[in-house]
């Protein structure tokens, strides 16, 4: 009743072209940044932070930078994994080679020697498409764990073969290492998300973005109509690896604080990351905040039903926990094959008219 | 009233002014393997002026599009656009030399919605960089909403206000074609190729669709070759024909000169061999 556009008038392009339409949507907006920004880093604790924000917002910065290269430019990869083991190094190199920068800095330049990594991976794709290039983007994945393995001098000479985060700080709040406090790891998480998530949104609402949905619906129309395939497969693979980099480094440096290159950033990562893409929705900015909830939550919430609440045994719950979670995917995609932001997309058209059915 | 149509510039019956030669195609000849499409082509489209080339199934019409667009590379010949001959190019450089066009089968972008489209086509008028985008201040933002403003005339010119923001996937097939024409009309460019615009369509719809094309052309301007198989459209619309059979250029000239012409009345009505 009060989702309406009626008398929200539009008088110049400016307010036509705005990411929130409608005033109750931009509302929810400005209060849902006011809430995650200043109430509930006042009432977190490290359960909160641990098991759902931290992994929440980690994993929406590389969902976001996965479905930029899949839903938006149309190049499937499996490299994620890869991809955010190659951010995490980076940082780690960085941190312990230059502890006097902030990590702020470690943590962008990581993700530009991501960038770097992601658009050499994303040459084959000139030339092949769709399943060949899945292909293609899993042998990334698998060298570069590799890599990471093999090769002593990325992880220092370590005996266990890892790598640790040491203390680092922002402001003088420690960030990284052990003695990180919930709501600095909080923080810290939330504004790379929303300045992810921000410039995202930008790319994808100018020509940037409308080359890349070109390049993904019609390819050859595209190049006809005067884009450079090279140029817009090259920025889709450098954005998406770039998100996908400072995802990695902040899932290690912050949220693990020690990493392992195949434990932690193995094949399992790409697929988690492509299935929050998929149940999300494809080619959409929500739709990624949508699909990292659910991968995250789902299982934090099934264990609580199962362990807390009906008071089965915890392997029994974990291991039902796995079949419900595949079960629900699969459930899901057959009732909705565009995602959770397709779902919200017809909810929001329902509302528009409603009590009215047209 | 007699003109010169080989002078410098003429002005038509209808008042408008035909310029100098914008595309000239010299002794075109396509080789897909054994098959020649195209043998020995020559023919010019002129500044302002509408250009039909037309022939039956097979003719090698869509392919002489397909090589003025950058899409096929003919083994011999020279294509010459504005006065200089055009060196080897991809089909994206053709393009930002002001080039459009549209396809046989629709070639719109599904998912994405019609406004988004044909600002698609405006790609070679913005040239905001990466960084600029991304923090959507400045030079991209301004950029974004000029280029709207000139998206909107092409909307209210072709008369698809009410599906702007609706995806092309859900669309009728004639505003798919309609659509599909704005963007190509959005580049502002100085050759517009149509491919067949009025295939499918119904009676309509092709008058909707004739009048849009001499609208296009007396209001903006815009130079257009176009492919055709509806005969009566093609003589009513062009200023001169080209006709083409089994890649051979049987005759070029005015509507009247092509209609007389023995060759073409063969190859459309055949002709018994005794």
């Amino acid at each position: 009743m009060f989702y309406r556009e009626a008398g929200d008038f539009k008088t110049s392009y400016r307010d036509d072209n705005q990411t929130f339409p409608i005033r109750l949507d931009r509302a929810g907006y400005w209060i849902a940044l006011f809430v995650a920004f200043c109430v509930i880093p006042f009432f977190v604790n490290d359960y909160w932070v641990n098991s759902i924000f931290a992994p929440f917002f980690i994993y929406a910065i590389a969902a976001l930078g996965l479905n930029i290269l899949t839903g938006y430019a149309g190049q499937v990869s499996l490299g994620t994994g890869g991809f955010m083991a190659v951010g995490a190094y980076a940082c780690y190199k960085l941190m312990v080679a230059f502890p006097e920068i902030n990590i702020v800095f470690h943590v962008l330049i990581a993700g530009g020697i991501t960038a770097a990594v992601g658009v050499a991976f994303g040459l084959p794709s000139l030339r092949i498409k769709g399943f060949y290039l899945a292909v293609a983007t899993l042998a990334a994945q698998f060298f570069l764990v590799w890599l990471f393995n093999k090769v002593a001098w990325f992880y220092n000479y370590s005996a266990s073969g890892q790598i640790n985060a040491p203390e680092r700080t922002v402001f003088g709040v420690i960030v990284t290492g052990p003695n990180t406090e919930a709501w600095a790891k909080y923080m810290i998480c939330l504004v790379f998300l929303v300045g992810v998530a921000w410039v995202a949104r930008n790319l994808t609402r100018g020509m940037t973005g409308r080359k890349w949905m070109g390049i993904r619906d019609m390819d050859i129309a595209a190049e006809i109509i005067g884009v450079n395939p090279l140029m817009a497969k090259m920025s889709a693979f450098a954005v998406s690896s770039f998100f996908v980099g400072i995802a990695g480094a902040l899932f290690f440096a912050v949220y693990l604080g020690a990493a392992e290159a195949g434990e932690s950033f193995g094949i399992t990562k790409s697929f988690l990351v492509l299935f929050m893409v998929i149940i999300g929705g494809l080619g959409s900015i929500f739709g990624s905040f949508a699909g990292a909830a659910f991968m995250v939550l789902m299982p934090v919430v099934l264990k609580n039903l199962l362990v807390g609440t009906m008071g089965w045994p915890t392997e029994i719950a974990a291991e039902l926990e796995f079949i419900i979670v595949g079960g629900l995917i699969v459930i899901f995609l057959i009732l909705e094959p565009h995602g959770l932001a397709q779902l919200w997309r017809l909810t929001k058209e329902k509302l528009r008219l409603w009590p009215f059915p047209h | 009233m007699t003109t010169d149509m080989n002078a410098d510039s003429y002005v038509t019956e209808d008042g408008r002014t035909i310029g100098p030669v914008v595309m000239d195609l010299k002794n075109i000849t396509l080789r897909f393997g054994g098959v020649v499409a195209i043998k020995d082509i020559s023919f010019n489209i002129r500044e302002g002026e509408i250009r039909a080339i037309i022939g039956p199934n097979g003719a090698g019409k869509s392919s002489m599009l397909n090589v003025i667009s950058g899409f096929y590379k003919p083994q011999e010949g020279e294509v010459w656009f504005r006065g200089s001959k055009r060196p080897q190019m991809k089909p994206y450089q053709v393009a930002q030399q002001g080039l459009a066009r549209t396809f046989q089968n629709i070639a719109l972008f599904e998912g994405m919605t019609v406004l988004d489209n044909i600002m698609t086509g405006r790609l070679n008028k913005m040239n905001a960089n990466l960084f600029q985008q991304a923090i959507w201040k400045g030079k991209a933002e301004k950029e974004e909403l000029e280029n709207r403003e000139a998206c909107e005339k092409v909307i209210d010119f072709l008369e698809i206000q009410h599906i702007r923001k609706t995806p092309v996937g859900r669309l009728p097939y004639g505003l798919k074609k309609r659509v599909e024409l704005a963007r190509a009309l959005a580049a502002e460019p100085s050759l517009l190729l149509l491919d067949e615009p009025m295939a499918g369509m119904n009676v309509e719809e092709k008058e909707d669709m004739s009048r849009f094309i001499l609208d296009m052309n007396d209001e903006f301007g815009t130079t257009i070759a176009l492919i055709e198989h509806d005969m009566g459209v093609v003589m009513d619309l062009s200023d001169r024909v080209v006709v083409m059979d089994y890649g051979k250029k049987i005759g070029d000239g005015t509507p009247d000169e092509v209609r007389n012409n023995q060759d073409v009345i063969d190859a459309y009505l055949g002709v018994s061999h005794d």
